[in-house]
């Protein structure tokens, strides 16, 4: 088991799976309306367009509502403690480098309870995709604030507002050095799955979040931007290599003033669309990417789509190569000469 | 002292000496106990030797709290301590003689630098006049050397600066007690050769302090007599020397060659486990990953993950540790993988002393998780024994589909003795099956034998299922909430364990089988509690020693044997824990002696227990 190392994602056997080849026996038991079941849908349908055998893919979650999914994909699964499952998801890949898993997390779980290990299995680049189900609220305990719910919300622990300041989830994966970070909706099926894509065909530290509705505490958390008659003005569709331009006409355009991002009008004040920033993921430089992940509505539209996607060296490759590196410098360990190292005497 | 010839002195046999070691951390104390320890070891005697290191890591100099000891107790017959009192000082400043004088047997001999007594370093030991102008040491043989000059002197001429120079009289000590014990400085010399060779100039001035020592030694007139401890009759074999906690790392490396997998080491740093990270990731080349987490929590999250992948999960940590991984541990048996976690005992609560042994995290262990979640727990007796307890524990773990709990302390992690090298092809083959085979399989069900569940892991084609912390049905393992379910897993995840009783050697008897009193104890105190239990019988006492390995579940007989004797006194270095145990489940009116100083026990102070329990009948 030692030597085996991954293959890439790529050359494994082309797959004849579909959708319902991803899907268990267990019954799906989320609030009936609530977002999760699109995210497990929009999952269940990329699956086998990785072509990895289902046999390789693991799902690994916390506690939360979020954290039932695993049950519901036919792959392994692991339904740990809150939190953690970044931790062992980190372990699996260090023995078993080839398998590919997905590490399923709620904003509580990620960035409270589990907020450590994000950091850490991000910046070590662990070949692990994180997808966040960011409802802004603690679903499975019925309804406390989370480190996402906003200043002065009232939920149930904060019966007059909360007092805490928000964090942003992804500002928080770009700080801990993720090498691919995007954001996507629950409601916006096909950008969804475009992005969940994407995060199953990198290797290294992803992590996504899904922004999700939790229809009986939190409902319409997203509303303000992400609502169908709205969405176009209200959100910004990020494509690399492409002018960051929204609105319903496809006039409206992120430009910076100094280090300040501001929304401009294509064709206004002679605004061309060369003033318009051009997004890059690839950009090695975090400035943009932190700008993308703080701007939010209702300042400024909401970025969804990749943000950041600067592959490195996974955690598991070079944790190998140390050992290869060990292996041709010194020789494969010899473990009775091990035993008897240092100073020995013999009793006849 | 002005003479230059060798003088002749009669020679002394001792059955045993024990000699301490002590200066200020900076005086490289621990290297010349070492390197001590090593030249009896090769001569071959049995030894036994404990460090004592300062808990600060820079504390000042000349400082009590900065004082670094080493003790080793040579011997030529079997001993089982450090020993309790030493019999030798060594100390190189005021500090090293104020914090250790102590302990020395009355009349026992101090070998002082008696240039270190200058007044600001007696001040800073907190002597108003120095102990060597008045008779506060009278109780002593006092040998006043002026070791920093003697030292100097013979470097000299070598391109140096004083404070190097003043960095090699540790070695002249050490030269000095070798001429004392009659021992050859080979070893020694060896070593600065393979340690300076690349230095020639520090290889020159070691081997010039430690030749100068020795030479001074036979040249001084200051003492009357030297000695000699004849080599003590081991079994025969190879032996080397060995701390727990490289013993430790061994057998974890060669427990995961027998099983044949993957070893997977996540730990975070604490003392007095840290060194088990340590060595275990210098052996890359052995396919070994290790893993410095980000917590305790990380750290046993990450083994457990990689036993899920099939891999030998292994986390190492101390008491706090201990404390942060409890959840985790739950989990691991829930979904009944097989994990193991050391923990090297230290004196607590909370940071407590963390370089100072204690046997405190035992009822942790066992019970230190939210609802019924039993665990195995080991526990090894002495440094050698890390080794095989070792292979024990992942032993348990594989056959038994179970998280293990392994307790060492910082007594048995630092302290050191020799060790036979076993041959590999005499240890047991750990090899366990995957489960592979499609057909009938369930996540849950269970060996009729072990209870143990399949060890379906990721990467098999058509075992793909879940599991987590959740209830789980019986054999099926979905989730399950179900009453009567629920409180079937409870019993049966009780039973496993319990059975495992069925797979462990009996509880054994030092001594009579039956009679006045047994002492029964577990973990480092083996060596106190034997040496005792010796000198007990050897006065025609009717009294035993039993040692348990196996804390959970004990050896089958463990209640037979503790039903055999009128008393049962059980010593540990907590207030009462495995007493409690005992008590509680076989009904004796077990009697405990408990001191909680950091400190292991003498053997004098078990004796003197063992002696008043009887004279109370
Ligand atoms: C150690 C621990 N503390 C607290 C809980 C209770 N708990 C379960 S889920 C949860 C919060 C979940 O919130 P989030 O991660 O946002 O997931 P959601 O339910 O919203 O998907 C809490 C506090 C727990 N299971 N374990
Ligand atoms: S509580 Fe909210 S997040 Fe949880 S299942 Fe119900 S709707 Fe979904
Ligand atoms: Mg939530």
């Amino acid at each position: 088991m030692t030597d085996q190392l991954a293959p890439s994602l790529a050359d494994a056997a082309p797959s004849k799976l579909t959708r319902k080849d991803f899907a268990s026996d267990q019954e799906v038991r989320w609030c009936p309306g609530c977002g999760d079941y699109s995210i497990l849908a929009q999952t269940q349908k990329v699956m086998p367009d990785f072509g990895v055998p289902r046999e390789n893919i693991v799902f690994i979650s916390g506690i939360g509502c979020s954290g039932r999914l695993p049950y519901y994909m036919n792959t392994y699964g692991f339904h740990s403690i809150h939190g953690r499952a970044p931790t062992i998801a980190t372990g699996l890949k260090e023995a078993r480098p080839e398998l590919m898993v997905w590490v399923v997390t709620g904003d509580g779980d990620a960035l409270s309870i589990g907020g450590n290990h994000i950091l850490h299995s991000m910046r070590r680049n662990v070949d692990i995709r994180v997808v966040m189900f960011n409802n802004r609220i603690y679903g499975l305990t019925k309804g406390q604030a989370s480190p996402t719910t906003e200043f002065g919300q009232k939920t149930k622990s904060t019966p007059t507002g909360s007092a805490d300041y928000p964090i942003h989830p992804l500002v928080v994966a770009l700080a801990a050095e993720a090498s691919f970070v995007a954001r996507s909706v629950d409601t916006q099926t096909e950008h969804l799955q475009g992005v969940l894509e994407r995060t199953g065909f990198h290797r290294g530290s992803a992590f996504v979040e899904v922004l999700q509705n939790c229809n009986i505490f939190n409902d319409g958390a997203h509303r303000a931007f992400t609502d169908r008659d709205v969405r176009d003005d209200r959100m910004l569709i990020l494509e690399h290599g492409k002018p960051m331009i929204f609105g319903k006409n496809r006039d409206l355009g992120i430009r910076l003033d100094g280090l300040r991002p501001e929304i401009v009008r294509v064709g206004e004040d002679g605004i061309t669309l060369d003033d318009i920033l051009v997004h890059d993921e690839t950009s090695e430089d975090p400035t943009i990417h932190n700008m993308l992940a703080r701007i939010y509505w209702p300042e400024f539209p909401v970025p969804i789509g990749v943000i950041r996607n600067v592959p490195r060296p996974t955690h598991d490759e070079l944790v190998d190569a140390q050992i290869r590196d060990a292996i041709a410098r010194q020789g494969p360990g010899d473990l009775a000469r091990l035993l008897r190292s240092g100073e020995t005497w013999t009793v006849q | 002292m002005t003479s230059t010839k060798a003088h002749d002195v009669p020679v002394q046999e001792l059955d045993r000496v024990t000699i301490r070691f002590a200066g200020d951390s900076g005086d490289g104390m621990q290297l010349t106990g070492t390197q001590f320890s090593r030249a009896a070891a090769v001569f071959g005697n049995d030894i036994s030797t404990l460090p004592d290191y300062p808990a600060e890591i820079r504390a000042p100099a000349g400082s009590i709290p900065g004082v670094s000891g080493f003790q080793i107790s040579f011997s030529a017959s079997e001993i089982h301590t450090p020993g309790d009192a030493p019999d030798v000082l060594v100390a190189m400043n005021p500090a090293a003689l104020r914090a250790n004088v102590r302990d020395l047997v009355p009349g026992g001999a101090i070998i002082v630098n008696s240039d270190a007594f200058t007044p600001p370093n007696l001040a800073k030991a907190g002597y108003a006049t120095s102990p060597l102008a008045d008779d506060s040491l009278r109780a002593y043989t006092v040998f006043e050397i002026p070791v920093s000059t003697l030292n100097a002197r013979a470097l000299d001429g070598l391109d140096m600066t004083s404070k190097q120079v003043d960095l090699t009289k540790n070695f002249f000590a050490l030269g000095l007690m070798f001429w004392l014990y009659g021992r050859t400085m080979e070893t020694t010399l060896a070593w600065i050769e393979e340690k300076f060779g690349s230095r020639p100039m520090i290889a020159e001035a070691n081997r010039r302090a430690l030749n100068a020592g020795y030479a001074f030694g036979e040249t001084t007139e200051l003492f009357h007599e030297t000695y000699r401890v004849a080599p003590a009759q081991l079994a025969p074999g190879t032996y080397r020397n060995i701390t727990g906690n490289e013993a430790t790392a061994l057998g974890m490396l060669t427990a995961a060659r027998l099983a044949d997998r993957q070893l997977v080491y996540a730990s975070y740093p604490i003392t007095p486990a840290s060194e088990i990270l340590h060595y275990l990731s210098a052996w890359k080349n052995f396919g070994i990953k290790t893993f410095q987490a980000e917590d305790e929590i990380a750290a046993i999250g990450a083994a457990l993950g990689a036993s899920y992948g099939g891999a030998l999960g292994l986390t190492g940590t101390s008491g706090p540790g201990m404390a942060l991984k409890a959840e985790m541990l739950g989990l691991a048996v829930m979904v009944e993988l097989p994990l193991v976690v050391v923990d090297v005992q230290r004196a607590g609560p909370s940071t407590g002393m963390p370089t100072k042994t204690e046997q405190g995290d035992l009822l942790q262990a066992l019970f230190g998780r939210n609802g019924e979640s039993p665990i195995p727990v080991i526990a090894p007796a002495t440094p050698a024994e890390c080794f095989d307890l070792a292979i024990e524990a992942w032993r348990i773990a594989l056959h038994h589909m179970t998280p293990v709990v392994y307790l060492s302390d910082a007594f048995l992690a630092n302290g050191s003795e020799p060790w036979r090298i076993p041959e590999l092809d005499s240890l047991a083959d750990l090899r366990v099956a995957n489960r592979t085979e499609r057909a009938g399989f369930y996540p849950y069900e269970r060996d009729p034998e072990t209870l143990a569940r399949p060890w379906a892991i990721p990467g098999t084609p058509g075992l793909e299922h879940r599991i987590g912390g959740l209830e789980k049905l019986d054999i099926l393992g979905t989730i399950s909430y179900d009453p009567d379910n629920h409180h079937r897993m409870q019993l049966l995840r009780a039973e496993k364990i319990a059975r495992i009783a069925r797979d462990i050697p009996p509880l054994e008897v030092f001594g009579p089988p039956e009679g006045e009193l047994l002492i029964l104890g577990w973990g480092s105190t083996y060596g106190a509690i034997r040496s005792a239990v010796e000198r007990l019988q050897g006065r025609g006492l009717k009294v035993a020693h039993a040692h348990l390995r196996h804390l959970n579940p004990f050896p089958a007989n463990t209640g037979e044997v503790v039903r055999a004797y009128e008393r049962v006194l059980i010593p540990e270095l907590n207030l009462g824990q495995l007493r409690m145990l005992i008590r509680s489940m076989f009904l004796v009116d077990a009697e405990g002696f408990n001191l909680v100083r950091g400190k292991p026990f003498q053997i004098s102070e078990i004796q003197a227990k063992a002696e008043q329990v009887l004279g109370d009948r």
